[in-house]
């Protein structure tokens, strides 16, 4: 758990943000943990993915928060898998092929699932070419009473018809 | 016998919504000055009995009135006097019954305060609210009557679902009501406007404030709620991305293009037709958020309800507003004349950029939020879309919108040139950027990009805002003189992107530098989180009004100074409901303890969940902030002055004839 925010070390930027608390790193291991690890990194990951694992029982809740059985046994599961050695992908494979797609909050990227991770994408680019050319085209057009190009030209002409004889 | 005097109210109210839906329309288009007129006695009528109906209902439950279904479904003798009042709203049937109460008194308030508007307008406005109304009432009534009687009363309830035995839980959905229904005055003003052919700056002007007020009481709503989530539910989240969170924060955002959008429309006279869709758009997207959550389409901690009759009868109700309403958009938008000109860097075309981040991040939202229930509806699979998905679509988008909130308020309307922006705005650049990056690395050991960039963006809004708000005054005559010369809407502007820069802070610190430990401790143990020694005392029994709990008293010292004493409990509400966790908090400006009780493991000990969550506070600090900048906005004196009264004894306008721009 390096994520602590270390205030001790900026005072004058605190100051400046109005702070006045602080706080220090904690070690990664404490005998009350109900899932001690021996390094920090393993134990930031045990609870990243606890986080992206659905409780399957549960009303939306991820295996970290619920107090259900079932979350009880996959985060042993998780727990066991993690101190063996295992790597993320290993882990969230073996959790998808005994629970399916279902207990990940992340959705995998395929077939089925393409307009969704697409779909913002998509019309985030369409939205700004649709305002783009609709501005451009407010941009090109004439004010009230303002001529455009053609009359523009249209009116040199004139001009130049009416006066052109004269001068 | 009372409670059939509330069915009678109902059906009173049905009645009278029904004149207010029918006859002013029709009057407004014949120029019937009589229908005209009714339209102000029905809403007023229609609010009256639909209050006495609410009443009787509290009465019921005051009363542990038993046989009544729904009296007996959601409460208990042994229910504290407040819990019973609130209970009226704690189930379905109830919660509706206060959806279309409030959605009278929306119109009961557009009918005093509009006594400056055109009365075909105003009849108008009445009457789409009246349809909107008698969807509602039809479907109280048909498919959730408060009132049902049981053959045979029980001796006594099946009691209040105990997560809602809770302060939060009294203002959570009055005040998200307020704002999903208060929408729908934005809405009645579109189609007004659309009926009557009178779309210009005028409308626009009329509708703002109600819009206004309306987020505003979304933003309550959505910040107790998140705020109840957070204590309440016992670990310490404040955003599940849940799908009924979800169908809040959807016309909380189109909410925000809307507002944006009907500025211009007002200031400059341009994207009008936008302006309308985006407010039949906001408010289908309201009605969308009930038919979610009260259907029982979804399943999660909000959603009591399920009974597929009553889905269809919404899916319908929605399919008939949103359809109806798009049809009419369809048949007069074409109508509508454009406005003046304006070049490519401009304030309209930033403004026109917010709403286009805005959509995109509603439809982001409504994308996430329908893809598991259309994938499962077509049998191709069951997917979870979760806090992962959201936060990696969502966040790429809040990163320009935040961005081009602090130049918005700078650039001139019709046409600015990017060298004299570059000159005010050099500093709050050089300043943000480096100062964020610093920050980061100097307090996490390395630079964290997601931080980094959350400082920067929160850095940047509020030294534009502050530069805005100088340049502002400074324009009058002298700085001083200047602030106090600022008309409150400005204020109000400044201080809700000033309130966005906080949450934004509390976002990425509470979400950046949390500290999460799960641990087994016994009475006497010690735990030590992010330099907060907690020491836990022996466990104690504690005897509630409808409950039991065991208490484990928590003190909380910091290099050998007591900071504070907690008291975490769990409760047993009995009758075999889960137990549940009552999180003790020690609050403060930069940092929450939190500590929540988990499950007795053996040996006497507990599992326990210690927190610390630094600025926290900030996230509902700056809803706050938000809030009182609309409040501020929408009282702004601008409206007081144009509610000059009409004389009752004026004839009726009939439509089309007010068309035109009449900018004042």
């Amino acid at each position: 758990m390096t994520r602590v925010l270390n205030l001790r070390r900026c005072r004058t930027l605190l100051l400046l943000w109005l702070l006045s608390a602080s706080a220090l790193t904690p070690a990664a291991n404490h005998p009350a943990d109900l899932y001690p690890f021996d390094d920090s990194a393993r134990a930031a990951r045990f609870w990243q993915l606890t986080t992206q694992l659905r409780c399957l029982v549960c009303q939306n809740q991820n295996i970290a928060e619920s107090n259900a059985d079932l979350a009880k046994d996959m985060r042993d599961a998780l727990y066991r898998q993690l101190l063996a050695g295992a790597s993320d992908d290993e882990i969230i494979d073996f959790m998808v092929s005994r629970y399916g797609d279902f207990v990940l909050f992340k959705p995998p990227f395929k077939g089925s699932t393409l307009l969704l991770w697409v779909g913002p994408f998509l019309l985030g680019a369409l939205g700004v070419g649709a305002l783009w050319w609709m501005v451009a085209g407010i941009a090109r057009r004439p004010e009230d009473g303002e001529l455009t190009d053609e009359e523009q030209v249209r009116l040199k002409r004139l001009i130049n018809e009416t006066h052109g004889g004269t001068s | 016998m009372i409670p059939e005097t509330g069915l009678f109210a109902l059906l009173l109210a049905l009645v009278l919504a029904l004149l207010q839906g029918t006859l002013p329309l029709a009057g407004a288009r014949t120029g019937h000055p009589g229908w005209i007129a009714l339209a102000r006695p029905a809403a007023w009528g229609q609010c009256l009995f639909l209050s006495l109906a609410l009443a009787v209902l509290a009465q019921s439950f005051i009363a542990n009135d038993f046989s009544v279904a729904y009296v007996a479904a959601n409460s208990n003798s042994q229910l504290p006097l407040i819990y019973r009042i609130t209970a009226v709203w704690g189930g379905h049937e109830g919660s509706l019954l206060l959806w279309v109460w409030i959605l009278s008194a929306w119109g009961v308030a557009v009918s005093h305060f509009s006594h400056g508007l055109p009365r075909d307008m105003l009849a108008r406005v009445l009457g789409v609210m009246g349809l909107v109304g008698v969807g509602f009432l039809l479907f109280l009534v048909f498919t959730s009557n408060p009132f049902e009687r049981l053959p045979v009363p029980p001796v006594n309830g099946r009691d209040l679902n105990p997560l809602l035995q809770d302060p939060g839980l009294i203002l959570h959905p009055p005040l998200l009501y307020m704002g999903y229904v208060g929408f729908s005055v934005a809405f009645a003003f579109a189609l007004a406007a659309l009926l009557g052919g009178q779309l210009d700056a005028v409308w626009a002007r009329w509708s703002r404030p109600w819009t206004t007020l309306a987020w505003v009481f979304l933003t309550a709503g959505i910040m107790i709620g998140s705020w109840w989530a957070y204590y309440e539910l016992g670990w310490g989240g404040w955003w599940f991305w849940d799908p009924v969170e979800n169908s809040s924060f959807m016309p909380w955002l189109a909410g925000i293009a809307l507002i944006h959008s009907l500025a211009v429309t007002e200031k400059r006279g341009v994207f009008k037709s936008w302006t309308v869709l985006l407010a039949i758009l906001t408010f289908s997207l309201s009605l969308l958020g009930t038919f979610l959550v009260r259907s029982g389409v979804l399943t999660s901690v909000h959603a009591f309800a399920s009974d597929p009759a009553r889905g269809i009868f919404i899916l319908v109700l929605l399919s008939l507003a949103v359809g109806g309403s798009l049809t009419l958009y369809a048949w007069r938008a074409p109508k509508i004349q454009g406005g003046g000109k304006f070049q490519l860097f401009s304030r309209e075309t930033l403004l026109l950029a917010n709403n286009l981040v805005l959509v995109v991040a509603t439809a982001t939202v409504l994308l996430g939020t329908l893809y598991p229930l259309a994938l499962d509806a077509l049998g191709v699979g069951k997917i979870s879309v979760g806090p992962p998905y959201f936060n990696s679509v969502f966040v790429p988008l809040m990163v320009p919108l935040i961005f081009i909130t602090g130049i918005g308020p700078m650039v001139r309307w019709k046409q600015d040139r990017p060298g004299r922006l570059l000159r005010r705005l050099w500093l709050p650049l050089l300043v943000a950027i480096p100062l964020g990056g610093v920050f980061t690395f100097l307090a996490t050991d390395g630079l964290r990009a997601e931080t980094a960039l959350g400082l920067m963006l929160a850095l940047w809004l509020t030294l534009t805002t502050a530069r805005e708000l100088y340049q502002c005054a400074a324009a009058k005559s002298g700085f001083w003189r200047g602030l106090r010369a600022l008309p409150s809407h400005r204020y109000g502007m400044l201080l809700a992107h000033l309130g966005l820069a906080v949450t934004v802070v509390g976002i990425t610190l509470a979400s950046g530098y949390s500290v999460e430990r799960d641990v087994r401790v016994a009475p006497g143990g010690l735990i030590p989180v992010a330099g907060y020694l907690f020491e836990f005392g022996q466990l104690e029994e504690r005897q509630g009004p409808n409950y039991s709990a065991v208490v484990f008293p928590v003190r909380v010292t910091r290099d050998g100074h007591e900071i504070g004493r907690l008291r975490a409990e769990k409760r047993n509400y009995g009758g075999g409901r889960q137990p549940m966790s009552e999180a003790a908090i020690l609050p403060g400006l930069f940092r929450d303890l939190y500590v929540a009780m988990g499950e007795p493991l053996e040996g006497g000990a507990w599992s326990v969940r210690v927190y610390y969550k630094p600025f926290v506070r900030w996230i509902w600090l700056g809803a706050l902030l938000m809030m009182a900048g609309g409040f501020l906005a929408a009282f702004d004196r601008r409206y007081r002055l144009v509610r000059r009264r009409v004389p009752d004894d004026q004839p009726a306008i009939p439509g089309g004839v007010l068309a035109g721009e009449a900018r004042s």
